[in-house]
């Protein structure tokens, strides 16, 4: 399949505001920076009619909705229990979704088992949809591995620390999906500072040139630690992948029926063979950084006070409530399995034990190799000595 | 194939085919690698024989190259990259230091990276800039790598099949300058291990050792050094990661000489390595330091000093008589 022909089956969602591409499908490129949003659920909790996203969810049940809540709320809950665990000292660092959990939850129920997902560091709420046991997330904010779980039982990859480098690990993994004629898809996520880095534009070169069925999932959260979105480009995210030849989409990252159509739009096109897509989900990073960031050095309140009033978990649960989708009843249980969650977490990582001293050597290679062999009998011997002296 | 005499490049041309014929998750990828066969022509005849779909020719981005390797391994492929010079690695650099060799240790061996990956590396061919470097020592020094280098056709072929087959990274540099050498290759010889350093020459009075292109002039300095009286032994490294620290120690046991021999610069490279190993493991057998001939500290030169840079015949003959001096 070339690129020419799916350019010419695929909606050119780059140059129009979602939502509207019949109307604007002939008009001129837009004067505005800020495009409309795909979003169905307003931050009122008004849910809204979109003509191209509206089938992609329009079998979603109140179950489902209540489960997707569910999903914020825990996601939410475990990443605090996470700050709090690095401020009494058991964690070495947390990185926080604070903000972003209709982003991750919304894209990450959007994926199928056989689908694959390469994180950055902060895809707490995506890792919690694919079922990794989020206790595993913490093993490398605590300092006692490197990664720390088997990416293949749940087709999660490990977290990427070094920005934008998964998104060509995944556009490799999706070349092989369409070698083995398999119809699963993958999805990369990244980030709004990420999207300068040369492996980013790699990615979407490869992608489009082979036409993996990858979806590149871009959380623009305004902000790269301290530098704005601003310093990363003078147009909207969405719009590099028309450069590429392949159709970019701007969602209300804070809209979790939103992300959860146009995902499911982007996966079911890259099944289908009609390669990538990129999502730019427009959100908001609610806290720090990391834990070592100070905000308050290059930020104001303002601004986070604004994106408040577009909570992604409280105007879900307004549209649960005002659609009588959710009673009281709903909400106490799911606060009390919030704390239990906590608990467990706080339990878990307490209890978590060091790495054995000679992890140090192992799985450096998987054929082995001569230098550590010799190296780890040293250390090996060396430890060894102490224990004549009553040592460790 | 049996046994034949085969030009450098053309045994790693049979090794890939041979390769590629009996493991379909084996891939080719690289700038050119198709119908062109690769601007060295190593790839030759491959794309037309096993299709684009397993010879790949990318675009021209070295990152984006060994990134979706990396992806395409994770898939149970085993992709082999050609990177098309030494010099042009670097933008895939940090793929190849921060993805590619800690990815099996970050996953607890849960996952494995059998990625080759393909580097003509060294000088005297006459190119421009970036064209001739040999940056092997960059490379050993990442824990999660393994890094080879033939130096005849029979090892090109076999040491690519180990490369290969092998669940860890392997950078397989070859040496440019030889790649037109002939030598014999026997397809159903049993090989020597991957990582074993073997003797090209024996000799009693000192030891040379080299690896990739400086092997050919190591044994042509042993000829001439045996005109003279001078029995050299010379040891072909063929891995740089591990070094094969055992059979260098036995030959300067025997000799109790020990002089290095690469194009890199020796400032920190193999070379320092092994002389700090074996004055360790060699202490009271030395006659005399471990000595160097290598590259100086300063940038490949243009072409027309190429010739003077290289470490030749009588520069490796000078620092011989260096060592017997002692």
């Amino acid at each position: 399949m070339t690129v020419e022909s799916t350019a010419a089956r695929t909606p050119r969602r780059s140059t129009t505001s979602g939502g509207k591409r019949a109307s604007a499908k002939k008009a001129a490129p837009k004067k505005s920076t800020e495009p409309q949003l795909v979003q169905l659920l307003t931050p009122e909790g008004k849910r809204v009619k979109n003509a191209e996203y509206d089938s992609y969810v329009a079998g979603i049940t109140a179950d489902d909705l209540r489960a997707l809540y569910r999903d914020m709320v825990l996601t939410r809950r475990f990443d605090a229990e996470a700050t709090s665990l690095q401020r009494q000292g058991e964690l070495g660092l947390w990185a926080s979704l604070l903000g972003q959990e209709a982003a991750q939850i919304g894209s990450g129920r959007a994926t199928r088992d056989d689908d694959y997902v390469f994180p950055t560091y902060r895809e707490h709420g995506v890792a919690w949809c694919r079922g990794v046991d989020p206790t595993n997330l913490l093993g490398m904010f605590r300092g006692v591995n490197n990664g720390g779980w088997d990416p293949n039982s749940n087709n999660f990859h490990l977290y990427t620390i070094v920005i934008g480098s998964q998104t060509l690990h995944a556009t490799g993994y999706a070349m092989g999906v369409a070698k083995d004629g398999a119809d699963s898809a993958v999805i990369a996520y990244f980030g709004d500072g990420a999207s300068s880095q040369g492996d980013v534009a790699e990615a979407f070169t490869f992608s489009a040139v082979y036409n993996a069925p990858v979806v590149f999932f871009c959380q623009n959260n305004q902000w790269a630690i301290s530098e704005p979105t601003e310093k990363q480009t003078r147009v909207p995210l969405y719009q590099r992948a028309q450069g590429f030849g392949f159709p970019g989409v701007r969602v209300d990252g804070n809209d979790v029926l939103a992300v959860l159509a146009v995902t499911k739009w982007a996966l079911e096109r890259a099944r289908s063979g009609e390669g990538p897509a990129l999502i730019e989900a427009f959100t908001y990073r609610m806290g720090a950084h990391t834990t070592s960031d100070d905000p308050t050095k290059y930020r104001n309140d303002d601004e986070r006070e604004a994106w408040e009033a577009k909570d992604p978990i409280l105007r879900l649960r307004t549209y649960l409530e005002s659609e009588g989708h959710a009673d009281e009843g709903f909400f106490a249980e799911l606060d009390a399995e919030s704390e239990a969650l906590g608990k467990r977490v706080r339990e878990v990582v307490r209890a978590m034990p060091d790495p054995d001293l000679m992890a140090i050597f192992e799985n450096a290679y998987a054929d082995g190799h001569a230098l550590v062999d010799e190296e780890r009998a040293q250390f090996a011997a060396y430890q060894a000595s102490f224990a004549d002296e009553g040592g460790k | 194939m049996g046994v034949q005499k085969l030009p450098l490049a053309k045994a790693i041309n049979e090794s890939l085919r041979t390769a590629l014929d009996t493991d379909p998750k084996v891939l080719i990828m690289g700038e050119d690698v198709g119908k062109l066969g690769g601007v060295f022509r190593v790839t030759d005849g491959l794309q037309k024989d096993f299709g684009e779909d397993r010879v790949i020719d990318t675009p021209l981005a070295e990152s984006g190259i060994v990134g979706t390797a990396i992806g395409l391994a994770l898939r149970g492929y085993r992709p082999v990259v050609e990177i098309q010079f030494d010099g042009f690695v670097f933008p895939a650099y940090d793929q190849i230091v921060t993805q590619l060799a800690k990815m099996h240790a970050r996953a607890l061996g849960k996952i494995k990276m059998p990625v080759v990956i393909r580097i003509p590396y060294g000088g005297g061919i006459g190119a421009v800039e970036h064209h001739s470097e040999s940056p092997e020592a960059l490379f050993a020094h990442v824990a999660g790598l393994k890094v080879v280098s033939p130096s005849n056709s029979s090892d090109a072929y076999w040491m690519m099949q180990q490369a290969i087959q092998s669940d860890d990274p392997v950078i397989f540099f070859e040496p440019k300058r030889r790649y037109w050498d002939k030598s014999e290759v026997d397809t159903e010889s049993i090989p020597a291990p991957l990582h074993k350093a073997r003797v090209a020459r024996e000799g009693t009075d000192l030891t040379l050792v080299a690896y990739g292109p400086m092997v050919k002039v190591c044994l042509e300095a042993a000829a001439a050094a045996a005109e003279e009286g001078k029995s050299l032994e010379v040891v072909d490294l063929r891995s740089m990661s591990p070094i094969d620290f055992d059979a260098v120690q036995a030959s300067v046991e025997k000799t109790r000489r020990l002089v290095v021999v690469h194009e890199a610069p020796v400032f920190l490279g193999t070379g320092a390595e092994i002389a700090a190993r074996i004055t360790e493991r060699c202490f009271y057998h030395l006659e005399a330091p471990v000595l160097r001939v290598g590259g100086f500290h300063a940038p490949y030169p243009p072409a027309r000093l190429e010739e003077e840079y290289l470490p030749g015949l009588d520069r490796v003959l000078d620092t011989v008589d260096r060592s017997l001096a002692y």
